[in-house]
């Protein structure tokens, strides 16, 4: 059986569902109880599991990120909510210099079973300081795991072995994603360790992930129509990144574009290229291509944030130019 | 409030203590003493490298401070905390080996002098980052409180830490949320090279802690009776329920802030004057004076620290490297 929701729906549910099984579960951020979630993905749950599990916490997102760190590894398992990407800078220093290293640096003693969830991404006009994708910087951080579900089904899966990982976990949840709608299965599972072919294809592969998956699968519509048929990949965890998925794709199809709302300089397009040279490199029949976002702040103004990121057109264009 | 730091408060009074708790109390300082002189030396030989911050001066905070928790409590130290281990329960040859870099050490040699770390006692770190341990402090008292344990946890920082926005939204935090959380304070006025003066726009840093509604007290660090009482006093009423508390113990690093320091930022006869004050030697003469010392027991609780001492750099020295093969282990669990 199978039913239709949409993905802030799934999110929901999927933290609905782990407060409900585990007592150690709670939920803490900015307005996450009394104002039912910045996102509305907590609505209601205030009034259900009560304000002791469902934390409204002050505008310290050092310190509640910390908190979150140090309630771990006290035997709780915190879902921490941080409202975007660009807040969570104010944290950075808990998530990299604590969570990440606490049990290599403590000689495997101390584990930090902690969630932590963020929108990222641009696409909705809210200018330069809440629009940025800056996951890749996270990916680049030896001991924690990194997310990023880009699916209906994604968004109700991944949070369960989230937070069954004894070893913290970022969760980046674009928020071009949050009304898409999608079929789930009743009996859902996923993993969180392996990308996923999105669709199949032999004529070039479209190595994506998160709020870019849409564009992906968009311009691979496109293609089809002109008799190009692309494969399109969903890194989904990006780290560890799944290198055994992109290489297979590679081998596959010899043509490459890596989407990307990242910047090019040092993201994460740019360690997908570098494993496909280190993994794949005799399987190139053309230079691996990347659209991502153009190196500037992202402006307000529709026009030009639009024409900052990737979109469907510039994807098909890449493939076409890889294609000659 | 300005605060004349060079005007020693007059001491708590006679040692109420019976004659074995206060041997115990003076024998931990001495071996905090000791182990550090000697791994100094060590330094100096090469034998312990990194960075290598010692306590000595500020003994009495560490040893009054933790006499007064719980075995189930937690303890959150930052990277000068030798101290802080060793009177929690480590092993001071688990401590020596992790700072020569050994397997067993406390830490497997990933962490080093400033890293120091025991699930066992509840250590929850040696963290290097000025005021990195508040925030983790403050979670550890929302898991104990939201899991209703009788544990409270103890976070030991700097004067420097304060100045972090880490030291104002865990306070915000715990007093908000009523968390058990004790927040100790070594104040030993410098923050590496930086006077306090020069740091802080209010001195006076009960002020700041209590401006987030907690009970603050300053206290006479290098006294460790009136350390030991003042602690006790915040222990009971964290432990009762009541919120967060904050303790500030006024101390002084003899030595420089780390092996690389040639001490510009303060004048000899300050730090002589502090040394006139050091906790051993006071501690001794008072319960000498007391009549609870004799000059044969403190040398015969000396030679102990230091047959531990080398008991410690013996076993240190013979203690294996962590495999290379093992140097991927433990950035996830397995």
């Amino acid at each position: 059986m199978t039913r239709r929701l949409s993905y802030r729906e799934a999110m929901r549910e999927a933290m609905h569902e782990a407060l409900a099984g585990d007592p150690r579960v709670f939920l803490m951020g900015e307005d996450v109880g009394r104002y039912g979630g910045t996102y509305a993905f907590s609505k209601g749950f205030l009034e259900e599991f009560g304000p002791e599990r469902i934390r409204d916490t002050p505008l310290s997102e050092l310190g509640f990120v910390g908190a979150g760190i140090g309630a771990a590894l006290g035997g709780m398992r915190p879902i921490v909510e941080v409202m975007t990407v660009n807040f969570s800078l104010l944290a950075l220093d808990q998530i990299v210099n604590s969570a990440a290293l606490f049990r290599h640096m403590s000689g495997g003693q101390f584990s930090v079973p902690l969630v932590i969830r963020m929108t990222t991404g641009a696409g909705r006009q809210l200018a330069a300081q809440h629009s940025h994708s800056l996951e890749g910087w996270y990916a680049h951080i030896p001991g924690i795991r990194v997310l990023a579900p880009a699916t209906v089904e994604d968004a109700r899966g991944m949070l369960a072995p989230a937070l069954a990982d004894p070893d913290p976990v970022v969760i980046f949840e674009h928020a071009g994603l949050f009304n898409v709608e999608g079929e789930l299965a009743d009996d859902c599972k996923v993993d969180i360790s392996s990308a996923k072919v999105r669709r199949e294809g032999r004529d070039v592969a479209i190595i994506t992930y998160g709020g870019s998956l849409p564009k992906a699968l968009a311009a691979a519509e496109t293609l089809a129509g002109e008799s190009i048929e692309a494969e399109v990949i969903d890194l989904r965890v990006l780290r560890p990144l799944d290198t055994a998925t992109i290489a297979a794709a590679v081998a596959k199809c010899h043509r490459v574009v890596v989407v990307d709302e990242n910047w090019k300089s040092g993201g994460l397009a740019a360690e997908v290229v570098a494993r496909i040279m280190e993994h794949a490199f005799f399987e190139l029949d053309a230079p691996v291509a990347r659209v991502c976002s153009e190196e500037v702040p992202i402006p307000y103004a529709r026009h030009l944030e639009e024409a900052a990121l990737p979109q469907p057109e510039k994807i098909v264009a890449a493939v076409k130019g890889l294609l000659g | 409030m300005t605060i004349d730091h060079h005007a020693p408060p007059p001491p708590s009074g006679p040692v109420s203590w019976d004659k074995d708790f206060a041997h115990r109390l003076l024998a931990d300082m001495v071996r905090i003493r000791r182990m550090e002189e000697k791994s100094a030396e060590l330094y100096g030989a090469g034998q312990i490298r990194g960075f290598l911050h010692l306590y000595i001066g500020e003994e009495a905070v560490a040893v009054g401070a933790l006499h007064a928790l719980a075995a189930a409590d937690n303890v959150v130290a930052t990277y000068r905390e030798h101290g802080h281990a060793l009177v929690r329960g480590l092993l001071m040859a688990s401590i020596m080996a992790e700072m020569f870099g050994k397997s067993c050490g406390c830490a497997r040699g990933r962490g080093g002098s400033m890293h120091l770390f025991d699930a066992k006692t509840r250590l929850f770190g040696g963290n290097a980052i000025v005021g990195g341990g508040l925030p983790l402090a403050t979670g550890l008292g929302l898991a104990a409180k939201m899991r209703g344990e009788d544990r409270i946890t103890a976070c030991f920082f700097g004067d420097g830490a304060v100045a972090e926005g880490a030291f104002h939204e865990s306070l915000n935090l715990a007093a908000l949320w009523k968390l058990p959380v004790l927040f100790c304070c070594e104040n030993n006025l410098f923050g590496m090279g930086t006077a306090i003066e020069r740091a802080e726009s209010q001195t006076d840093l009960c002020v700041k802690a209590a401006s987030y509604d907690m009970p603050a007290r300053r206290v006479d660090g290098m006294d460790i009776v009136a350390v030991h009482a003042a602690m006790q006093q915040a222990v009971q009423c964290v432990r009762a329920g009541q919120g967060p508390a904050f303790v500030e113990f006024q101390t002084y690093r003899f030595r420089a802030h780390s092996m690389f320091d040639a001490e510009l930022y303060r004048q000899k006869a300050e730090v002589e004057e502090w040394k006139a004050r050091g906790p051993i030697h006071t501690f001794s003469a008072r319960l000498k004076a007391e009549g609870k010392l004799t000059e044969e027991e403190f040398l015969s609780l000396d030679a102990a620290a230091c047959a531990e001492v080398a008991a410690a750099v013996a076993y240190a020295e013979a203690g294996l490297w962590e495999p290379v093969e093992d140097l991927l282990k433990d950035v996830h669990t397995p």
